[in-house]
């Protein structure tokens, strides 16, 4: 079997130094390359710390993470941030574009953190990201100006700008209404099945969530069930 | 475009209120700065301009002659103070010739001009006034005051039996170009000389009292043929002046005496005068560097959020830390151009304003590009120096933290 894209081993998280609260429980999890895995689960589970800590943005407490092949416990954080910035695109429940940028500068901004300067050539390639989410139009404007299927729209094209075999979404459709949310969540499935991109969305929604190809649910900081569909 | 730099013109375009605000903070701490420190500066170069007009930088003159009691030592001591200063009669310096030389020398000095001066009585009709002559070589004298340019009526050749008055001597005795007049010393000799020239250098005092004419014409008249009664310099540096007169007395035994010494009190006032502007400046500084400081506090706590994205999105720390430098250091910058325009503005319309009763400036308000140059460097490194701490908070922000407190 190829190697996962994702591969945690024991993993604990908790907080506090005083009154200690584990949130996370002994997690393991495997996430192969072209996956498109919902995580549900109670609120206060631990979903958003378990992303945190697969996105790099958090360490465990205890365990091991281990992110295309290399191992994370031993990198330092310029390190963490070289392997992040190169594996792992984010989706956030809000789209956290920065208001300062055009949306095509936010499409831009991963590969300007990987290069650590702007070139000409990141802007063609932005504005296609950015008609493959149906925004052609708008790359200038500024997030505040696009609605909020828009904005995530951008999100999602940001999050996918320096090709990463994964992408982290967290509750990407949680602030939309039905019918924007299906659209969003078609377009991270596209981009699943086009480019073999390997997603893993935190949801809400049963809904949405059953149609991936694998539930992994979370309760109490355990992973309790993790249920693969047979195949399309 | 490097990423720092990208994202501190987007942060500052974004905050534009913020931004405009903070940067017409610095441009006025600048602009008070250059103005302050121009107009300091242009007062105290016209103040010494004006005190050096009439005199020169140091006066070499011969040692004192002291009354030497005929007593033993311990007899003197108790008559000391019962001792008088002889009265000194005109002088001359022992062998001038060669301290001429010896002067002239000496690589600060750059103009030297032996001079035989005492006092004498000018009369003209009736009306008798007590002056000053000054018997010099009329080239060499020159040299060391700006008497030339400041001439109000004829020339200045103080030859054969010319003489060059000041105005207001002129108008005491009525006289004017081309009128005689009688000169009379207090040794008994007296001589008619025509006025070849009236000078104002500006001080009412040595207008009243200054009678130029030619070195030998001084001798005679004060009983020190051949000789000379002080030898006047002029020196690159004016600020050496204690030193070199120091010096001189040192290698020569002769007194000399400096401007810096007989004009102590304006020195001192000047320096209080500098001091007090350093201590404005120094608060101004400080208080840019707090507005600079504030705002970009407040702007790390505003964009936390966005802080978090941007290490999500695989910004590093010391690009963050960057773009907040970056951002105090175009405030610096922006700040200082916009301030040194201002406060040269703001000086030359002052300097414009208040003037001379004949339209002429008061004193020059002089920018220097020193200052200018100064002045950016200040704001700069404070706008830098500002930036570092919330530019440190910025770049130790937790970005898991920041996100979920989104
Ligand atoms: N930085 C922190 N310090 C202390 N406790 C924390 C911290 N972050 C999360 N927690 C706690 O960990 C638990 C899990 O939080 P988490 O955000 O992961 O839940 P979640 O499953 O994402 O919930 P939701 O569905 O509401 O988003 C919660 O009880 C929360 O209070
Ligand atoms: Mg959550």
């Amino acid at each position: 079997m190829a190697e996962p894209v994702l591969l945690l081993e024991g993993v604990f998280k908790s907080y506090g130094n005083g009154v200690v609260t584990e949130v996370l429980k002994g997690v393991d999890l495997r996430v192969e390359r072209g996956e498109f895995a919902a995580l549900i689960g109670p609120s206060g589970s631990g979903k958003s710390t378990l992303l945190n800590i697969l996105g790099l943005l958090d360490r465990p407490t205890r365990g091991r993470l281990t992110i295309a092949g290399e191992d994370t416990a031993h990198l330092d954080d310029a390190g963490l941030t070289r392997l992040r910035g190169r594996t792992i695109g984010f989706v956030f429940q809000f789209h956290h574009l920065l208001p300062g940028l055009s949306a095509v500068e936010n499409v831009m901004m991963p590969m300007i953190a990987a290069t650590g300067r702007t070139s000409k050539e990141m802007v063609p390639r932005a504005r296609r990201l950015l008609e493959r989410v149906g925004l052609g139009e708008k790359a200038g404007a500024r997030p505040n100006a696009l609605s909020g299927g828009q904005q995530q729209r951008v999100a999602i094209a940001r999050a996918l700008a320096l090709d990463p075999p994964l992408v982290l979404a967290d509750e990407p459709t949680g602030n939309l209404d039905t019918k924007t949310a299906d659209q969003i969540f078609e377009v991270m499935r596209e981009f699943n099945r086009e480019l073999g991109v390997a997603f893993l969305i935190v949801t809400h929604d049963p809904r949405l969530a059953t149609r991936c190809d694998r539930t992994i649910d979370l309760v109490d900081g355990r992973i309790v069930s993790d249920r693969r569909r047979a195949g399309p | 475009m490097p990423i720092s730099w990208f994202l501190a013109l987007r942060f500052f375009r974004e905050g534009r209120l913020q931004s405009v605000l903070i940067v017409v903070g610095v441009s006025v701490g600048v602009a008070v700065m250059v103005f302050l420190s121009a107009l300091i500066d242009g007062l105290q170069t016209s103040l010494v301009a004006q005190t050096l007009g009439t005199q020169a930088h140091v006066v070499v003159r011969p040692p004192d002659e002291v009354a030497r009691p005929m007593l033993a030592s311990s007899e003197a001591v108790a008559i000391a103070a019962r001792v008088e200063r002889t009265a000194q009669r005109s002088r001359s310096i022992v062998g001038w010739q060669q301290v001429v030389e010896g002067l002239s020398a000496i690589p600060s000095v750059t103009a030297v001009s032996p001079t035989v001066t005492g006092p004498a009585v000018a009369t003209r009709g009736n009306a008798t006034r007590a002056v000053v002559l000054y018997g010099i070589d009329p080239e060499r004298f020159a040299g060391i005051y700006p008497i030339r340019e400041r001439m109000v009526a004829g020339r200045f050749e103080p030859t054969g039996t010319g003489c060059v008055i000041g105005r207001e001597l002129a108008l005491d005795l009525g006289v004017g170009e081309g009128d005689r007049l009688r000169l009379g010393s207090v040794e008994g000799a007296s001589e008619v000389y025509t006025v070849a020239g009236v000078f104002d250098l500006g001080n009412r005092e040595v207008n009243r009292r200054w009678v130029v004419i030619s070195t030998r014409g001084a001798q005679t008249l004060l009983d020190l043929v051949g000789g000379v009664s002080s030898v006047d310099l002029r020196l690159r540096d004016i600020y050496s002046a204690d030193e070199v007169a120091a010096d001189i007395t040192a290698r020569t035994g002769l007194i000399a005496d400096s401007w810096m010494k007989t004009n102590a009190q304006l020195l001192v006032a000047l320096r209080s005068q500098s001091s007090s502007s350093q201590m404005i400046q120094f608060f101004v500084i400080l208080a840019v560097a707090m507005g600079i400081a504030s705002v970009l506090v407040v702007s790390v706590v505003q964009k936390g959020k966005e802080i978090g994205i941007l290490r999500a999105m695989g910004v590093g720390r010391s690009s963050v830390l960057w773009v907040f430098l970056i951002q105090g250091a175009m405030v610096g910058l922006i700040g200082s151009v916009i301030g040194t325009a201002l406060g040269t503005g703001l000086g030359v319309l002052f300097a414009g304003m208040v003037r001379n009763a004949d339209g002429s400036p008061t004193f020059p308000v002089t920018v220097s590009l020193a200052l200018v140059a100064r002045s950016a460097a200040i704001a700069f490194f404070t706008g830098v120096f500002a930036a570092a701490l919330p530019a440190r908070s910025a770049a130790r922000l937790d970005p898991a933290v920041a996100i979920r407190n989104g």
